[in-house]
């Protein structure tokens, strides 16, 4: 799919609520960045996962409809919580935070409890934020690729490797 | 690794070893874990799979087990169904079809399958009931794979699984007790409604949704998020011995009240077992059941538990056509049977093989 503003390829699909009505919108990075922050000069400074992060208030707004809910969508690996409710697995780690609102009383029911109070990894772990983008940005990569845009792919394969070396993979 | 070598072998938690082991087959405890920067399998593509894939494998040749690592993609049915049949990897590993693999320990206590629902899935198991060695063996690996792995992990929600009903420990703590005498006096569903009532499932030898085969059952947490490792773990050691006690009462019952029909029925088994020239897996196991339960209470005394444990899984269908070293459609495999058991169960003393 393509941004609806320009010919990159959409890797956002955001729902807003107005007038009580849901609207869906594909856009590119930018275009994204553009409808999620109009105002601010939010130029290239902004990470990913800022977007994300409004991404996910946006989605936590729509879910006042209960009908909604399925259509919510993971910024990261794309899956609905449609999709989750019908398979029942989950598409990344990052879900966890997109459907969280969803998922706190699933685990209450299953488990009686939504804190885990058992082993943690000895050591501190790295930075989430950068593993969920590393996640995006393959997804980013593959879509660029299936679009044959390849000035797109070039620069995120550039992102993923610089992000991989930060990361000491 | 050469998969035939296993089947002149078997896997230590078959030895009849350890504490209760004439009721608890042996202890077993699995750990889900994920890679941080990776989608879960469902959403992985191929290639992200291969990846997964390669950095498990560079995690797994750094720990200080010593972990054979066996490439599933390549593998005929045959070998996978005798890996099934073996414990060491789901039926589910079986019958995907990407890139996936499993590590195999030495004796077999170990196997971490990659790339099944979870990236991981690390497996111990030992011979009797011997929860909190299997947690000690299974726990430092965890940290050493950890050392060289990023884990899915939340601080509110412990590690993070593809499905929700494993995420906070990702672990299941399981028993495989062997209870024919509970099946025998009909007691074993009010067991069952039991153990359910406290959070505990209840599963066939072959995990989710195979039917008990043998009269073993496996037991273990449902709840993974909330109690920690160790809480989890105590549940089950404290439950553990209530059904023991049970299996022992009714068997007692069944020694003192039809002692003669008792001996006759294990009797017969072994008769059976030790002359047939054609039989059905689903009879051996039946058989064999009863054969075992013998044993235990000094009704057969020529024959050693360890065999009649390994003698549930050699006598699988992938187990006997690797045994044969050739494939055998359902008739042949009954007649192959047939001719191991004799085998196995005509010389007197019977000792295990490896």
């Amino acid at each position: 799919m393509k941004c609806m503003k320009c010919a990159k390829v959409a890797t956002f699909h955001i729902t807003d609520i107005e007038r009580g009505k849901p609207h869906e919108y594909h856009f590119c990075d930018d275009h994204a960045r553009q409808h999620l922050a109009p105002s601010a000069e939010v130029a290239d400074k902004q990470t990913m996962s800022d977007i994300a992060k409004g991404l996910i208030g946006t989605a936590s707004e729509s879910i006042q409809e209960p009908a909604s809910d399925d259509q919510l969508t993971c910024p990261v690996c794309h899956i609905t919580f449609g999709e989750f409710r019908s398979t029942g697995r989950l598409g990344c780690p990052h879900d966890y935070e997109v459907f969280r609102d969803e998922l706190m009383p699933l685990l209450e029911n299953i488990h009686e409890s939504t804190r885990h109070t058992g082993k943690t990894p000895r050591r501190a772990p790295r930075d989430p934020k950068q593993q969920t983008m590393l996640i995006q940005l393959r997804n980013d990569l593959k879509r660029a690729v299936a679009a044959e845009d390849y000035e797109m792919a070039a620069r995120v394969r550039d992102k993923i490797k610089s992000l991989e070396i930060e990361l000491g993979r | 690794m050469n998969l035939d070598d296993l089947t002149r072998t078997s896997g230590e938690w078959l030895r009849g070893t350890g504490p209760e082991s004439d009721i608890v087959m042996c202890s077993r405890i699995r750990l889900a874990r994920n890679l941080n920067d990776f989608p879960f399998i469902n959403r992985a593509s191929r290639s992200e799979k291969a990846e997964i894939e390669t950095h498990a494998r560079g995690a797994i040749a750094a720990a200080t087990e010593s972990l054979s690592y066996v490439e599933l993609n390549q593998r005929s049915k045959l070998d996978l169904q005798f890996l099934v049949e073996r414990q060491l990897i789901s039926r589910e590993l079986s019958s995907a079809d990407y890139p996936r693999g499993v590590a195999i320990g030495a004796h077999e206590n170990i196997s971490i399958m990659v790339n099944e629902e979870d990236h991981l899935r690390i497996q111990a198991m030992h011979s009797g009931l011997s929860l909190h060695d299997v947690w000690e063996r299974i726990n430092a690996l965890d940290d050493q794979l950890e050392e060289r792995l990023s884990y899915a992990f939340s601080p509110q929600l412990g590690y993070l699984t593809a499905c929700p009903t494993n995420v906070g420990t990702g672990i299941r703590v399981g028993v495989m007790l062997h209870l024919p005498a509970l099946v025998q006096t009909k007691q074993i569903d009010k067991v069952f409604r039991a153990l359910q009532k406290i959070n505990l499932a209840v599963r066939g030898l072959y995990g989710e949704g195979t039917q008990a085969f043998g009269d073993f059952y496996q037991i273990s947490n449902q709840q993974t998020l909330g109690n920690s490792e160790l809480e989890l773990i105590r549940n089950l050691t404290e439950v553990v011995p209530q059904i023991i006690e049970y299996e022992r009462t009714a068997r007692q019952k069944l020694v003192s009240e039809r002692r003669q029909h008792l001996h006759d029925q294990v009797s017969r088994a072994y008769g059976v077992l030790k002359t047939a020239h054609t039989i059905s897996s689903e009879e051996t196991m039946h058989l064999l059941s009863s054969v075992r339960m013998g044993i235990n209470l000094g009704l057969i005394d020529d024959l050693e538990i360890p065999t009649v444990n390994e003698l549930f899984i050699h006598t699988q269908p992938a187990h006997l056509q690797k045994l044969q070293g050739t494939t055998l459609e359902v008739d042949e495999r009954n007649v192959a049977r047939a001719s191991y058991l004799r085998s196995r169960l005509s010389n007197g003393r019977h000792s295990e093989t490896n």
